[in-house]
């Protein structure tokens, strides 16, 4: 219902944003949806080959194995090891959020489960293969990948420091 | 014209059809057609619902294109946009609305209007980490408040300091982006 409502709200933006087109001239109107459905065409094969792969990978990725990588006390190498978890967990909105929920429970450090949604967020190799590849220049998601990798461990480092105090 | 597009199947679609094809060979071989039909099945039901928001995204994106001056957008966003630059963007894409599926063809048609290699990173990183959409919708009911809020708010400066990282001068052999994307062999 909600997902229903911000794809509602989506399209309200873009009727607002072609009355706007509009009000400037037909033409304007007309070549932005020209190129729109150029993209959009360029963008379909693409996301066909990028979802199918993101099925497969999901389903052989072994999720006990990510979710024993996380340990308590574990230190640099169990942030480390979440961070690799993290980017090595499919993407999809709920499956990371899922297992560092289950880790927590089970009783993960809360640092090292930052430190998993952080690089989940930010290195999820299967978001990076499904949607960013196909969709973005490959040596801009290149340097976005590197400058993302120090940063789950900025965000265990932050919550120890937090939370020790 | 076939040469260019040609030219567009570079290595990262390789590499994607790489692996989608291999696993999925790979799950039909060991697991039979059964547990690949499954998965088939449900990615079809992934693929079609996304459709009108692939098409949405896209719209957007060329309508901004075409509404807001190319000068605004690296005026805003640009190079030398500075620190504020890169907080507009982040807070671009941590109030935007959208999945996967709009936020990255937005920032490549961003890249192609004027924005730099920076505030690309830092919308797409405000996106990823503090996105309110994707916070409220999925982390909240797995974690609950506390832990949402907490993390939220150590990760809040972290696009601006991504922005910053991929401006570093080192980049521009990798990307340098502002309507000269890779292909340098343009005229």
């Amino acid at each position: 219902m909600i997902v229903l409502g911000f794809t509602i709200f989506l399209g309200a933006i873009a009727v607002c944003l072609s009355l706007l087109a509009l009000k400037r001239g037909r033409p304007v109107f007309v070549t932005s949806l020209e190129d729109a459905k150029g993209q959009f065409l360029h963008l379909l094969p693409r996301l066909l080959i990028g979802i199918l792969g993101s099925g497969f990978l999901a389903h052989l990725l072994p999720k006990e194995l990510v979710l024993a990588w996380f340990g308590p006390k574990s230190g640099m190498l169990g942030t480390a090891l979440a961070t690799l978890a993290g980017a090595l967990t499919p993407g999809g909105p709920v499956v990371g959020y899922a297992i560092g929920a289950a880790a927590l429970k089970a009783g993960a450090d809360y640092a090292q489960v930052v430190a998993y949604v952080t690089a989940w967020s930010l290195l999820t190799f299967n978001r990076i293969l499904t949607w960013e590849l196909p969709s973005m220049p490959a040596r801009l998601v290149l340097v976005r990948a590197i400058v993302s990798l120090p940063f789950p461990f900025l965000a265990a480092f932050i919550t120890v420091l937090i939370k020790s105090n | 014209m076939v040469i260019g597009h040609l030219k567009r199947v570079d290595w990262g679609l390789a590499l994607v059809m790489a692996l989608s094809f291999g696993s999925g060979a790979w799950v039909l071989w060991h697991e039979g057609w059964g547990v690949a039909r499954g998965i088939l099945e449900e990615d079809a039901a992934l693929f079609f619902s996304i459709l009108p928001k692939v098409a949405l995204g896209c719209l957007i994106g060329a309508l901004i294109r075409r509404l807001i001056p190319r000068e605004t957008i690296e005026q805003n966003i640009g190079e030398g946009s500075g620190l504020k630059g890169l907080a507009i963007a982040g807070l671009i894409g941590l109030l935007f609305p959208a999945g996967p599926f709009t936020i990255f063809p937005l920032a490549a048609i961003l890249v192609t209007s004027g924005a730099d290699r920076g505030a690309a990173v830092a919308f797409i990183s405000g996106w990823l980490l503090v996105g309110i959409n994707r916070a409220i919708i999925w982390e909240m009911p797995f974690f609950g408040m506390d832990f949402v809020l907490f993390r939220f708010l150590i990760s809040l400066p972290m696009p601006v300091l991504l922005g910053l990282l991929a401006r570093w001068r080192g980049f521009d052999r990798v990307f340098i982006g502002n309507g000269q994307p890779e292909r340098r062999d343009a005229p």
